[in-house]
């Protein structure tokens, strides 16, 4: 029989609610991806398809160092958060259930729920100690907080993919021969690697785009592409800004496709 | 060659510490000979797989000892172990094919390279998978995965093979047909199989050996006919195969069963419980115990025969059925019992 089933979409107005959804979410990015190739110098008016701003972008050296500056912090920390998850993960999934479990989870999961601005202050007068007593301004300030706040990012798809994983394929290697590390070496890195490398785009991307936690800790000239165009943002808008949008977009969407493919359960 | 394969003393196992410990074995002593089929039967949760994993080496004894091949095991890890395991759940590696997973074990122990494959091949060969060997486990059978396992485990020659209920997720056909299977490989290779199932027809005609346990401990231990003809408790009577359990008075080479003496040499003297199976109640015309019959059930091959007999005490008696499929019984009817030779049988703690 039909129509016994409740369904959202025979609703009234269903259709209507999600084209509205849509439009919000995707009409300012649009616009942005639009007025990147506007030829004029207004961020308002249409002058005409052209890819100067682009060249005026990719020519600009203050764009060009923060571009280094965010890959650099971006893959550092994707790399030690990602190491540090990928341990951290192994340690809460391959044993079994035990007493405090749910409480480690919560602490490994901080970053998620303690509002960013909080942390951000934290680091901030946390790190200023450390400034002041080593004299050191480098840029390991922010890959240390980077670091920090992408672990749970990184944690969460390698934890599902090992949870996902039957705990008697360690013991059946064992049974076969395998020592420890070959079991390791053999059967769990080969499984959960997809989950590793979900994880690890996933922390670049989260600290590719992070601006909060990062206008706080960076030391002057430590400019991150987000931070830059905030700080250019405040001066005037210009389209330049649009563009640098768009490229960032482009990659982040990518890799977060990327992401989608590993994580997507084949067998 | 020793000629025991596994000697277990008094092993106990313990899970957890405090309050939340419990007792899964307790206090097994057992000794398993080289070559033979020996299988563990008992109910769910009775520690089947605890005993399993204490010999593979997964876990630790709490108390007692385990010997492999005549050498103290009881604290070697599980890599060390002339013994291979069949996982109730297969656990065949998902991100290897057939052959590689087939060739684990024989790697893992450093094997040259063209022995490794060479042994492989065989491998497949005697489980019949040369089509499949390929395939990674995703695509193959339940079937398939399962000969898969048993390769993988028999590859490396082990000195015993554990097998974990490896049958019980197969349909009943795929079930009989892999129990044949089985028994083949087992005749073939020579190496000693320890096999669990709470499935006692699967016990009975596959084993050299029954081990039956209930509760963490091993109540009886013998060979097929030994454990169904002469179990030695009302608990191993009734899990395998039905049984009548039948009140008596004993007394001398007697016993009384509802006011009537039958002849039992040797039954003592008091109060027991008599065991006696439903194929061999016998009901005739002249038989000395008097019963009325109550139910009658067509089963196809056999049909069953209810009956009380003047005390209350029912009995099943389990008669072939004849061409015409009607055994000329009514419920209703007296009718007279009658056993046959050493069909009865007295129960300890009873
Ligand atoms: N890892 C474990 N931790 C705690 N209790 C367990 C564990 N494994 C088994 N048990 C308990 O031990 C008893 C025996 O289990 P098991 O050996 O798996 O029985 P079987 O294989 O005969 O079904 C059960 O009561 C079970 O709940
Ligand atoms: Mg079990």
């Amino acid at each position: 029989m039909r129509g016994r089933r409740f369904d959202i979409t025979a609703l009234p107005g269903f259709s209507a609610i999600a084209i509205g959804v849509f439009v919000v979410l995707y009409a300012p990015i649009v616009t942005i991806v639009v007025y990147s190739f506007n030829a004029s110098n207004s961020v308002a008016v249409w002058g005409g398809f052209s890819f100067r701003w682009y060249e005026i972008a990719w020519e600009n050296t203050q764009v060009q160092d923060a571009t280094i500056r965010s890959l650099v912090v971006a893959v550092s920390a994707a790399l030690i958060s990602t190491t540090l998850a990928t341990m951290a993960a192994l340690g809460t999934t391959r044993r079994g259930r035990f007493k405090g479990q749910t409480f480690i989870y919560v602490m490994i999961n901080q970053p998620l729920m303690v509002p960013e601005i909080v942390t951000a202050v934290a680091l901030l007068i946390f790190f200023a100690t450390i400034k002041v007593a080593t004299g050191y301004q480098g840029l390991g300030y922010l890959i240390l907080a980077h670091s920090a706040f992408c672990i749970p990012f990184a944690y969460l798809p390698i934890r599902a993919r090992l949870e996902g994983m039957d705990l008697t394929l360690e013991i059946a290697a064992a049974d076969l021969y395998a020592t420890p590390w070959q079991t390791f070496r053999r059967v769990t890195l080969p499984l959960m690697a997809p989950g590793v490398a979900a994880g690890a785009m996933l922390a670049f991307v989260i600290s590719l785009d992070d601006v909060i936690i990062t206008e706080f800790v960076k030391s002057a000239g430590q400019d991150t592409l987000p931070t830059y165009m905030l700080g250019q943002l405040r001066r005037a808008v210009t389209p330049e800004v649009n563009a640098i949008s768009t490229a960032l977009l482009v990659l982040t969407v990518m890799l977060l496709t990327a992401f989608f493919l590993l994580t997507r359960r084949r067998d | 060659m020793s000629p025991s394969a596994i000697e277990i003393v008094d092993a106990a196992k313990v899970y957890g510490y405090g309050a939340s410990a419990a007792r899964a074995l307790g206090g097994v002593s057992l000794g398993i000979r080289t070559g033979e089929f020996f299988t563990l039967l008992g109910p769910s949760g009775c520690g089947k797989t605890t005993l399993l994993r204490l010999i593979a080496g997964f876990e630790m004894p709490t108390e007692g000892t385990i010997h492999i091949g005549g050498k103290d095991m009881t604290a070697v890890p599980p890599n060390k172990r002339p013994v291979n395991t069949v996982f109730q759940s297969y656990a065949l590696f998902p991100h290897l094919t057939a052959r590689e997973n087939i060739a684990f074990g024989l790697q893992m122990l450093g094997r040259p390279r063209d022995e490794v494959a060479s042994e492989v091949e065989k491998m497949i060969a005697l489980v019949k998978l040369e089509e499949m060997a390929d395939r990674r486990p995703g695509q193959l059978s339940g079937g398939q995965q399962q000969r898969v396992a048993l390769a993988r485990a028999l590859a490396p020659a082990p000195q015993v093979l554990l097998l974990d209920e490896p049958l019980s997720a197969l349909d009943l056909k795929l079930r009989k047909e892999m129990q044949l299977e089985l028994k083949r490989l087992q005749t073939e290779t020579g190496i000693t199989f320890v096999f669990v199932t709470h499935d006692q027809e699967e016990a009975l005609t596959m084993s050299d050996r029954i081990g039956v346990m209930s509760g963490g401990r091993l109540l009886q231990v013998g060979a097929p006919r030994e454990i169904y003809n002469r179990p030695v408790d009302r608990f191993v009577a009734d899990f395998i195969g039905e049984t009548n359990f039948i009140p008596a008075e004993a007394r001398g080479d007697l016993v009384r069963v509802a006011g009537v003496d039958l002849s039992l040499p040797g039954a003592g003297n008091g109060p027991v419980t008599l065991a006696a199976r439903p194929e061999q109640v016998r009901i005739g015309s002249n038989g000395p115990l008097p019963a009325t019959l109550t139910r009658t059930v067509y089963f196809g091959t056999d049909t069953h025969c209810h009956m009380t007999l003047s005390d209350g005490t029912e009995i099943v008696a389990r008669l072939q059925s004849p061409p015409s499929g009607d055994i000329g019984l009514r419920d209703g009817q007296g009718v007279r019992i009658d056993f046959a030779p050493g069909a009865l049988q007295i129960l300890e703690g009873a």
